[in-house]
């Protein structure tokens, strides 16, 4: 394999604390070495990438998304999924459990880092179940999917109900120090409701999901963490009531982390006016408040990952009446540029994004550290944070298109990704070296 | 009176009305009204016109009463309902929809559970699309019906005070009354336990309580609503019978009210839950007078549709 020579790119390493403007080499997959821009030698031995004016960070890692392979193979493949990953930058994402059938034992953990290993361009950690068949009932067997290759544990899209039954999932993954990943909704307090509870909900006549549906969950499980002394990582946080509730939880040292998704800080519930199923999406998208307390929440570091819920479905699932629409949206192509509308706005740094996007999933996963540093793996991520675009989910590498960014005019994505040594994405436009490379229809 | 043109393709909700549109059909309603007080009750307005009547959720009412107003404008109709549909087959509402366009009707009259979904339709089809009733949304021939009541007894909209009474929460009616009325200029203040109110009412431009009896003192109009069973189940409130005597209308609760109010019910009743039966008998009701009002209400609003200059 030939060395990649990574030229005067702007690193922003989060990790290592470098940030400036150096050259990388890649060799036999990983970072060879990291210098000052050298002189032009070109060697025969060496492709050179040319990234002035670009930022290399290290591997982006998507810690929330729905590969839909086994069992839903028409909304998404573990194939077609890695390559919507690629294409947003990411170099690793987590597959929830929720396939069919449920990875809830080694053998489907086993299929799915088998076939990714085939197919995939990126990293594929998967999450095994909570609980068997994400039923709720009994705890799945955790040192076996451990050994197959599990990286956490959660039953989301269904939340815990049982509040023994987590206590004891807790308890029982930390003795193989796996974290739990917990989808925090009551759904006796969800109910029939399908979008965010209030006047938006009131007007169009549809029923609502409070925000004491997520946050009687957070502050439940808060308590669990801090009773048995087991990190939990809340997903997908959505309300104002959960960022305090993780706040106040993180300032008197229980191990609790928490993610949530660009949609709930780029969207209100006024995206569901029109009755617009792309915008249907569990837990549901809140209101103007809460939406300020998430960017709050990102600023002061109670929210330590910024992951997509990439949810794939069909024009099936969504091509219905709003209340029979499935829940969810595709995120991996468009989770980086939402994300850096927060730099352009000066609402976030651009290390602060970095971080909630490779460097704490990595710690909170307990992967291989997301760090560009000689000898590491070399998975990284080279962004044009200035480059414009149009939102065409009909150009999406994912094979669903259940976007609401429909359209959206954004600035920022990432023009090359490399996983292990190998570039699996790379926009052929602003860099003229490849011209081999077919440009991004 | 200047004629005003109704330039719209569909009647999807109240909210998309202007307060020209609503006097339009309201004055349209009123003059249409004569033709079901004559011995031949049929006006060739609508000849070779065709109107489906979808109705994807039970009802009697609203639908014999668009039926009735289509044949007394000699629309040819035809009736699909759950039961004779192919929904039951697992067709899905867009592919209904698309299928029943391809045989071009003029206009389909929806009736469906789901909220928006009338909305859904009206994107997918060429045809007028009138909304007999979506979820919890909307009513809003429903609206319109209670409207024209209200005027031809009042004499006017604006300035009026309405009590809206019962499960707001789940109310369509509820809904497309509180929409119509604030628009026409009526005050509209809504009563029932917090289990039924919903959650940002008062964005809707309404005042909120929950005593009947405060309520009534002030009313030009009651509009008690229905009290569907099942939501003892969704835990709304704990029986008929204390409904009944916290938030029904009753003889006792009547003696506060002003000796001209009007009671309105959108039916069906529950006697001896939200209404006494003496009261919903008695010399306030004009429930039978909505009734009536909603046939011209529907010939109106399928005239404007389908057969005035467009």
């Amino acid at each position: 394999m030939k060395r990649i020579w990574i030229r005067y790119g702007h690193i922003v390493d989060p990790d290592t604390g470098l940030d400036g403007v150096f050259d990388i080499v890649i060799a036999k997959g990983k970072i060879e070495s990291i210098g000052d821009p050298g002189p032009d030698t070109k060697t025969e031995d060496c492709e050179v990438i040319d990234v002035r004016g670009k930022l290399v960070t290290p591997g982006l890692i998507d810690m929330h998304t729905h590969l839909r392979e086994p069992g839903h193979e028409y909304k998404e493949t573990i194939e077609t999924g890695c390559r919507a990953a690629a294409h947003g930058g990411f170099t690793a994402i987590c597959c929830m459990p929720n396939t069919s059938p449920v990875n809830d034992n080694q053998s489907v953990t086993d299929y799915i880092i088998k076939k990714a290993g085939k197919v995939g361009s990126v990293r594929v950690y998967p999450v095994g179940a909570i609980s068997q068949g994400l039923a709720g009932k009994s705890l799945a067997e955790y040192g076996e999917m451990k050994t197959a290759g599990v990286v956490a544990l959660t039953d989301d899209g269904n939340p815990v109900m049982n509040a023994q039954l987590m206590r004891r999932a807790l308890e029982y993954a930390k003795g193989f120090d796996l974290p739990l990943i917990s989808h925090c909704e009551d759904r006796n307090l969800t109910g029939r409701g399908v979008m965010n509870e209030g006047a938006t909900a009131t007007r169009l006549g549809l029923a609502g999901i409070p925000n004491a549906s997520e946050s009687v969950m957070v502050a439940r499980d808060i308590a669990l963490s801090e009773l048995t002394q087991a990190p939990v990582h809340i997903a997908h946080v959505s309300t104002r009531d959960s960022v305090r509730l993780i706040r106040e939880a993180k300032e008197r040292g229980i191990p609790v982390t928490a993610e949530t998704a660009p949609h709930y800080f780029s969207l209100t519930e006024e995206a569901v006016i029109g009755y617009n199923t792309h915008a249907k999406v569990h837990p549901p998208l809140r209101s103007s408040k809460d939406v300020k307390a998430i960017l709050e929440g990102l600023q002061d570091g109670t929210i330590d990952v910024i992951a997509s819920d990439h949810a794939p479905h069909s024009s099936v699932e969504k091509d219905l009446e709003f209340d029979m629409a499935a829940n969810g949206l595709i995120g991996l192509e468009t989770s980086l540029p939402l994300s850096l509308a927060l730099v352009h706005s000066g609402t976030l740094t651009l290390a602060q994004i970095i971080s909630k996007m490779s460097t704490h999933p990595a710690r909170i996963l307990r992967i291989n550290p997301r760090r560009l540093k000689p000898g590491d793996p070399a998975d990284l991520t080279i962004i044009d944070p200035l480059k414009e675009f149009t939102v065409r989910a009909n150009r999406f590498q994912s094979k669903s298109r259940n976007t609401p960014f429909e359209g959206w005019q954004l600035k920022g994505k990432a023009i090359l990704t490399i996983v292990k040594g190998k570039i699996v994405f790379h926009d052929g436009g602003p860099i003229k070296e490849r011209t081999d490379t077919a440009a991004e229809p | 009176m200047t004629k005003i043109k109704f330039e719209k393709k569909d009647l999807l909700d109240i909210e998309s009305l202007s307060e020209n549109d609503i006097t339009l059909i309201l004055d349209t309603a009123e003059s249409l009204k004569e033709i079901s007080d004559r011995p031949i009750k049929k006006v060739p307005t609508l000849r070779g016109k065709t109107i489906v009547h979808f109705f994807h959720e039970p009802s009697t009412r609203t639908r014999t009463s668009f039926e009735i107003a289509a044949k007394r404008l000699s629309a040819d109709t035809v009736s699909v309902s759950t039961g004779t549909s192919s929904i039951v087959k697992g067709e899905t509402l867009a592919d209904t929809a698309r299928n029943l366009e391809a045989m071009s009707p003029d206009a389909i009259v929806l009736r469906h559970g789901s909220a928006g979904a009338p909305h859904m339709l009206a994107r997918l089809v060429r045809s007028s699309v009138i909304n007999a009733g979506d979820g919890m949304h909307a009513h809003p021939t429903q609206a319109l019906l209670d409207m024209l009541t209200i005027k031809q007894r009042k004499g006017r909209l604006k300035g009026l005070r309405v009590v809206i009474a019962g499960d707001i929460a789940h109310s369509r009616v509820a809904r497309s009354d509180i929409v119509g009325l604030t628009k026409m200029g009526a005050r509209v203040h809504v009563v029932g336990p917090p289990t039924m109110i919903p959650m940002g009412m008062e964005t809707l431009d309404v005042t909120v309580g929950h005593d009947i009896g405060r309520a009534v003192k002030s009313a030009d109009v009651i509009i008690m609503l229905r009290i569907q069973k099942e939501r003892q189940q969704a835990l709304l409130f704990p029986s008929d019978r204390e409904y009944a005597q916290f938030f029904g209308l009753n003889r006792q609760v009547m003696s506060k009210a002003k000796p001209n109010v009007l009671i309105m019910h959108p039916g069906p009743i529950n006697r001896g839950v939200e209404l006494a039966p003496e009261v919903a008998d008695g010399p306030y009701s004009v429930i039978l007078e909505q009734v009536t009002n909603g046939v011209a209400v529907r010939m109106a609003i399928l005239y404007l549709l389908l057969g005035g200059p467009r």
